[in-house]
């Protein structure tokens, strides 16, 4: 059981020290996607172990796993694999363009294995303050992958990165430091006073008030990592500027790894204060980030910010999900989770291909890509249509479970504004995805270079991975059979119960 | 030590701890920052001290010699040689002036005890009756950070936020278990290596590292 529990995060940290001592090579190039696959694999396990069983803790109660962390595994497995399969033909991109060097591409190598191990760590903690610990360190890890270009740009959105996320992740540790002054008063003893069990277990003697301001201060801390409004300004630069597999991984699942730290906290709030409390902060940022997103997606000009302004819409569907509450609600969102981190990774891993190729982020500069390349531009068409919540893909299933949830939870209004806000953005990317694959180029033939189109043509092993990234999406969508048990039993869990 | 001199020496460590955030609104030399940053670092070792004396705790004297070498020794002399570097030493544009900055800490301190209420009625003692200073330090770092333009001056702003935290930890239950207090003081200390060596890019792409410059992305 130990080596079960330790492999999601034992595998890519000893990739990272494999990265560290032999540097990137055509040798060493498919390591990481190898330990994302074991860790995916050891996630699968630890899942078919704990499912209608009980949780497991090793390590003297430091790690701990139950069905949701179990699912938030695989989550994180899947999007790994798909990242780091796609990383070879990326670095080599990079290579060629003279962007990168054996230097920067080692650092690379090893900076996202320790950090899909910091986020292992993260899901798989027994306590608030590991967990905690474990998202800081993402931040820190990050900081140099978004930075990775060392341009201008690159650098201003690490320094913002990193000020806003540590201002953010500083203030979910008075929250964590205030939790456990109340759990203390209740007569645990303060070594466990931080534990997932014991803390829910005596949730109902917790004091209110201090409560109440330590939930706040951890929903808004953690939210600023997830990338909900207020707190969001960090998201459409980092996403942006950093590597496209590192975008994908960022994007994918440490926005849903924070917001499972939400879910975590929302279960002891439930427990302590009756559901209104968090519901009603749940819902202020939930509608905040669907109309921040809505309005700054009518207007953008640049393909990597619409999707990273997509990434903060559907984190405000998670925490309207998560408002509801009911069971349904929370299998939705999990399931959501999983489509949205496949479908933006397969999305920020094209629009990276595509920025290597063209050299420029504009949607003008990408006009007519059906025709140019066709490939390219059928992942990211599709891809887009997926994040819209188009049939067949999960991502339609998962937003009607949560919509259906929300009406039957009394939150009619909110997920009516929701879908206001969803039908404007509906409207905006489909038109910007019409211009970027289907609109009339305004350069002239002339002056046309015949490179861009061999460099628009997809690798092998990077068109398999985004293939089988859209593919997984829609047969979840068709049937969440594979899942089913395990949605169920994690559901319970977010569910408090 | 009785109880009077525990409560007075208390208070003593909390008021220059305070003390130190305000006049950090008043300065604008970034080296005078640095050096109030040193001060308030040694402040808040005194204030664990003083808890561990009183609750004959060795292992948080301990903890006090290491906030003392980390916060008022190794984090300033980062700041300082991150300082040299840069070659900058004012503060030139603020955007609210001195008066109106000392206005809003007033304000945010009343602010820092109107919140913090709870938190004292759930364990009236003399520490956890200075936790609303501890809290009002947390809200000057964060105007610090969200009024000041230096990239300089808003790394001494998280670091305030960050004096404040565990300030408050400490005041509330003699600190969380102390694995994840290290871990706290671990991740500063890379958080502000991290941005240190993004200091010295951004000089390299700007020429300077006023935050001001920072004009490449936006919508």
């Amino acid at each position: 059981m130990i080596t079960l529990l330790l492999a999601p995060i034992a595998l890519p940290a000893l990739a990272a020290l494999g990265y560290t001592v032999l540097g990137w090579q055509r040798r060493t190039a498919w390591l990481g996607t190898l330990a994302a696959a074991g860790s995916l694999a050891s996630g699968i396990a630890l899942a078919t172990i704990v499912t209608g069983s009980r949780p497991r803790t090793v390590l003297g109660g430091l790690l701990r796993v139950d069905a949701l962390s179990a699912y938030m595994v695989i989550v994180i497995g899947a999007i790994a694999v798909l990242a780091m399969a796609a990383s070879p033909a990326y670095l080599a991109g990079e290579f060629a363009a003279g962007h990168t060097n054996a230097r920067t591409a080692r650092r690379y190598g090893t900076l996202t294995q320790a950090f899909i191990a910091a986020m292992n760590t993260a899901v798989l903690a027994a306590s608030l303050g590991v967990l905690w610990a474990a998202i800081e360190a993402t931040t820190i890890l990050t900081a140099f992958l978004v930075g990775h270009r060392h341009t201008r740009g690159s650098v201003e959105a690490a320094w913002k990165y990193v000020v806003v996320c540590s201002v953010g992740i500083a203030l979910a540790f008075l929250g964590i430091v205030l939790l456990n002054y109340a759990a203390v008063h209740t007569g645990l003893p303060a070594a466990h006073a931080m534990d997932w069990t014991s803390l829910t277990a005596n949730a109902h003697a917790l004091d209110h008030g201090v409560t109440r301001i330590a939930v706040a201060l951890l929903v808004l801390g953690f939210g600023t990592k997830t990338g909900l409004a207020p707190m969001h300004a960090w998201l459409p630069d980092a996403h942006s500027q950093a590597p496209a597999p590192v975008s994908a991984l960022m994007s994918g699942v440490l926005l849903s790894v924070a917001f499972y730290a939400i879910l975590r906290v929302k279960v002891i709030s439930d427990a302590a204060l009756g559901g209104g409390f968090a519901r009603t902060l749940l819902l202020i940022v939930a509608l905040a980030s669907l109309t921040v997103a809505a309005a700054l997606l009518l207007a953008q000009r640049d393909y990597k910010r619409m999707l990273a302004y997509h990434s903060i819409e559907h984190m405000g569907l998670l925490a309207l999900g998560a408002a509801a509450g009911s069971q349904l609600a929370l299998a939705a969102v999990l399931l959501h989770v999983l489509g949205h981190g496949l479908a933006k990774a397969v999305l920020f891993l094209s629009a990276g291909h595509l920025h290597q190729a063209l050299g420029s982020s504009h949607i003008h500069a990408v006009r007519g890509l059906a025709g140019r390349a066709p490939l390219l531009a059928g992942t990211l068409g599709v891809g887009l249509l997926a994040l819209l919540g188009l049939p067949p893909f999960s991502l339609f299933a998962s937003e009607l479970g949560m919509f259906r949830a929300g009406f039957a939870a009394g939150l009619g209004w909110a997920v009516s504004l929701a879908l206001l806000s969803m039908l404007v953005i509906f409207a905006a990317v489909a038109s910007h995805a019409g211009d970027m694959l289907l609109g009339t180029r305004t350069d002239p033939p002339a002056e046309r270079d015949p490179a861009s189109a061999v460099a628009l043509r997809l690798p092998a092993t990077a068109a398999a991975a985004l293939l089988a990234g859209l593919a997984t999406c829609a047969v979840l969508g068709v049937t969440a059979w594979p899942l089913r048990a395990l949605l169920h039993a994690a559901a319970l869990v977010a569910a408090g119960t | 030590m009785n109880e009077t001199t525990y409560v007075q020496l208390l208070d003593l460590a909390c008021g220059v701890f305070l003390l130190a955030a305000v006049l950090v609104l008043w300065r604008r030399r970034l080296a005078a920052i640095v050096r109030l940053f040193a001060i308030q670092g040694a402040a808040l070792a005194g204030l664990v001290a003083v808890l561990a004396v009183h609750q004959h705790d060795a292992e948080l004297g301990a903890v006090a010699v290491g906030i003392l070498l980390l916060r008022a020794i190794a984090l300033p002399i980062l700041l300082r040689r991150a300082l040299q570097a840069a070659g900058e030493t004012r503060e030139t544009q603020p955007l609210v002036n001195v008066a109106a900055s000392l206005l809003a800490a007033a304000v945010l301190a009343l602010l820092a005890y109107a919140v913090t209420q709870p938190v004292v009625r759930l364990s009236p003692s003399p520490a956890s009756h200075a936790v609303p200073v501890a809290v009002t330090v947390l809200l000057l770092g964060f105007f610090v950070l969200v009024t000041r333009h230096r990239a300089l001056s808003q790394l001494a702003g998280f670091l305030l936020m960050d004096n404040g935290i565990t300030a408050a930890a400490f005041l509330t239950t003699a600190g969380v278990p102390l694995v994840v207090e290290l871990g706290v003081s671990f991740d500063v200390l890379l958080a502000v290596l991290v941005l240190q060596v993004l200091t010295t890019r951004m000089r390299a792409a700007f020429g300077s590292t006023d935050l001001d410059e920072l004009r490449e992305l936006h919508d």
